[in-house]
């Protein structure tokens, strides 16, 4: 009785909503699907200054070669696409999808490919012999169940150190911290030697960033990357080390640290009130463009940059990449705008601009200059290896990705390294896939 | 809003005749139907729209965010399979679950007597007769008007925690006047920041209280307070004695309403501190659970502890409110 009395009511509000729904013109209309080239509607949140450029840049690129597709820029503001996100979900979830997406590459993208919402991509890179063109780690990085779901345009490196050459000069530090031991010796120097902030943190979201690379730095590329395969062991002693670590770098970062985000933070070494800071490397664009959106500051002088302490040879990489929604109005035109997006041409064309690096191998190195160079060759240094960003969406769903968030903002108040450790060992174990 | 006295006929017993007076062709067809139909017919349709997007968007999505939270669906793709609500006690497990009741437990203890009690404050203070009290009633209720999200962006400078060498806000004022040991961490304070994140809201809201309390000063007859003093009260004895039982139905309304403001604050803690565990509340974990976690189900659930706790404050403040009525022969 209860049970169909329930079912009735389950019926009257969907049919009530979905009066609504039709009345308001948001209902799912059958997809045109086929292979319709007239039109690409591209979402993504490149809206800032320098992505939003980059797009344009490969826009006018993809029209200049598909003259018949008129292509949509379905951009929405909002950093690292925390807004763009919650419209996409609500567009996947009526049957509306845009033709392509922006997503971070890797696991980010788990809840699109379990839902069936997005559509693997091998014949594609097959036909466009694009698994030539990318770094073969890369695509085992990116690649779930064996299958490909989406197409990197830029690496971004998230294992970068910024600091300040003046304060380790008054602090006697010869040079950047190139362990983990090191990096905390160095600490202590400038604490007690200069009354600085030795690290500089800001809101919750950059003591991920600073795990992931404490974690890295500690436990090396192929211990990091195993942490993410299923059945991973979090609880071994090497993560303890590398939390108690983490713990004790942890002591050293600026107080007021809730209050700003990573631009605050970062700006405190090149204003020289702290000696380093471990952020991405789109600080680079920060610290050198100019005002409004940079600093204006110089190389050299005001800052200098490393692989963060104990991972030099690894590149701790992020990308954005574009996908295949099913049942993506006009399919063609999204295949035409992934084989725009996968070009060397394409890559070349927007990266400069966005202040990152191609995925593509070969892409022409002449266009980087200043640090973008010095990435372009880590990137492509032979024996290079590539680690995953948790942080930045390549190794954990999203699940994972806030469990460990929580684990690390109830750390910030407890200072509890064994606490820590329990709470990410039960996260992977409730989200390891 | 209420009837005036002498107008409380039953609006169905009025003649007939009024309406008729244009004979249009609703009319004629209302003449058709039965004469009690025609007595509540066009009253329904009248509020019908709003009882549908009442009925839609009120109570059928609630019904809704229910079915959710009582379901297994912890991602976007699972069917909405009843699970007993194991959710309601399973939420007790999540780590970052206790501490977000405890701050909005604290959140809204400090704001609410806060802001009761400064707009009492005041109120009393506009009451003894101030010069240019039309300017400070203004001044007092202009916060108001601006949105927690926009006063937040400056409270999260004002209150920022940095040592002296670098204070700024607040912290940089008291360093400034010699007032250095007042500085403080704010609501980065582990044990009580949820405290100081109530000020931004008390200096908000009380100018609110105020105007409140003012009204219902006001409503009180000098020839009470007059008859208090000619019995020789002192004027904290009049206000004690005299003025401030009468002004409980005030106290309970603006309880009812800064209560359910605080339980649900959102876009004042997300402007000053973002979705950090140090200030995580319910409405910001609904919000993590939905757009971060992918998990429609704890949200729903969080969301449901909070239409609950609304609920245990809003709906004993109804039923007094209809018994205070039906006494007053309302």
């Amino acid at each position: 009785m209860l049970v169909r009395a329930g079912n009735r009511m389950t019926v009257l509000a969907a049919v009530a909503l979905g009066a609504v729904l039709a009345a308001s013109g948001c209902g799912g209309g059958d997809s045109k699907g086929g292979n319709d080239k007239s039109e690409v509607e591209v979402f993504s949140w490149w809206t800032g200054p320098g992505e939003a450029d980059g797009l344009a840049a490969m826009k006018a690129d993809f029209e200049k070669k598909n003259p018949g597709t008129k292509f949509t820029n379905a951009a929405i503001a909002g950093g690292s696409g925390t807004q763009a996100q919650a419209v996409l979900a609500s567009r996947l979830q009526n049957r509306k999808p845009p033709d392509s997406f922006q997503g971070h590459a890797g696991a980010e993208l788990l809840d699109y490919i379990k839902a069936g919402q997005i559509e693997p991509l091998d014949s594609f890179y097959d036909e466009n012999s694009l698994k030539a063109a990318y770094p073969q780690q890369l695509l085992q990085q990116i690649t779930y169940q064996g299958k490909i779901y989406s197409v990197p345009v830029n690496i971004h490196r998230s294992n970068m150190l910024w600091y300040n050459p003046g304060i380790l000069k008054d602090a006697g530090i010869s040079g950047p911290p190139k362990t983990i031991a090191e990096f905390k010796t160095a600490l202590k120097a400038v604490k007690d030697k200069t009354g600085k902030v030795p690290l500089s943190l800001g809101a919750q979201w950059t003591a991920d960033h600073l795990l992931e690379n404490v974690l890295l730095g500690d436990l090396g590329a192929d211990a990091y990357n195993a942490l993410w395969k299923p059945g991973a062991d979090w609880g071994s002693t090497a993560v303890t080390t590398a939390l108690n670590d983490y713990a004790e770098i942890v002591k050293y970062t600026t107080a007021e640290a809730a209050s700003t985000d990573w631009q605050g933070a970062a700006k405190a070494v090149v204003d020289g009130k702290a000696a380093f800071n471990i952020m991405g490397d789109w600080a680079y664009g920060y610290f050198t463009g100019t005002a409004p959106n940079g600093l204006g500051k110089k190389l050299d002088t005001d800052f200098k940059y490393a692989p963060s302490p104990g991972t030099d040879g690894t590149y701790m990489w992020l990308s954005d990449s574009f996908t295949l929604p099913k049942g993506a109005p006009h399919r063609g035109g999204a295949l035409a705008w992934l084989k725009e997006v996968g070009s060397k041409e394409g890559q070349d064309l927007f990266n400069p601009k966005k202040g990152s690096i191609p995925a593509r191998k070969d892409a022409d190195k002449s266009l980087y200059k200043g640090y973008l160079e010095y990435a372009f060759n880590e990137w492509n240094k032979p024996g290079v290896k590539l680690a995953g960003s948790f942080w930045h969406g390549v190794n954990a769903s999203k699940k994972w990705h806030t469990d460990i968030d929580t684990a690390v903002g109830l750390f910030l108040q407890n200072k509890d390294a064994a606490k820590l450790q329990a709470s990410l060992v039960s996260a992977a174990k409730s989200n390891a896939q | 809003m209420r009837s005036a006295p002498g107008s409380g006929e039953d609006p169905g017993e009025r003649p007939p005749a009024r309406e008729g007076r244009r004979g249009g062709l609703g009319d004629r067809a209302a003449r058709l139907l039965p004469g009690r139909t025609r007595r509540w017919l066009p009253g329904l349709l009248l509020l019908a729209p709003s009882i549908v997007a009442i009925g839609l968007f009120v109570y059928g999505l609630i019904f809704w965010n229910t079915r959710v939270a009582v379901s297994g669906k912890h991602d976007e793709v699972s069917p909405y399979k009843f699970d007993k609500g194991r959710n309601f006690v399973d939420l007790w497990d999540q780590p970052s679950w206790p501490g977000a009741v405890k701050h909005a437990l604290l959140f809204t203890a400090v704001f609410v007597i806060g802001a009761l009690v400064l707009g009492a404050f005041l109120a009393f203070l506009m009451d003894k007769g101030i010069k240019g009290e039309a300017g400070f009633r203004a001044i007092y209720l202009f916060p108001m008007a601006i949105s927690f999200i926009a006063s937040g962006v400056v409270w999260r400078w004002l209150m920022n925690p940095a040592p002296p060498e670098r204070a700024v806000g607040l912290n940089q004022l008291f360093d400034k006047t010699g007032l250095g040991a007042l500085a403080n961490d704010w609501w980065q304070n582990q044990d009580w920041g949820m405290a100081a994140m109530a000020l931004p809201a008390i200096w908000q809201m009380s100018g609110y209280v105020m105007a409140l309390y003012l009204a219902g000063f006001r409503a009180v007859p000098e020839d009470l307070r007059e008859a208090a003093r000619v019995d020789g009260a002192s004027e904290w004895k009049v206000y004690r004695y005299v003025v401030f039982p009468q002004l409980r139905p005030v106290t309970l309304s603006a309880l009812i309403i800064l209560g359910h403001i605080s339980l649900k604050v959102f876009d004042l803690i997300m402007a000053i501190a973002g979705k950090q565990i140090i200030t995580y509340v319910p409405a910001i974990a609904t919000y993590v659970e939905v757009f971060d976690r992918h998990d429609p189900a704890n949200g729903a659930t969080i969301a449901t502890y909070l239409l609950i706790a609304v609920g245990l404050l809003v709906i004993p403040y109804l039923v007094w409110s209809v018994r205070a009525d039906r006494r007053a022969g309302r």
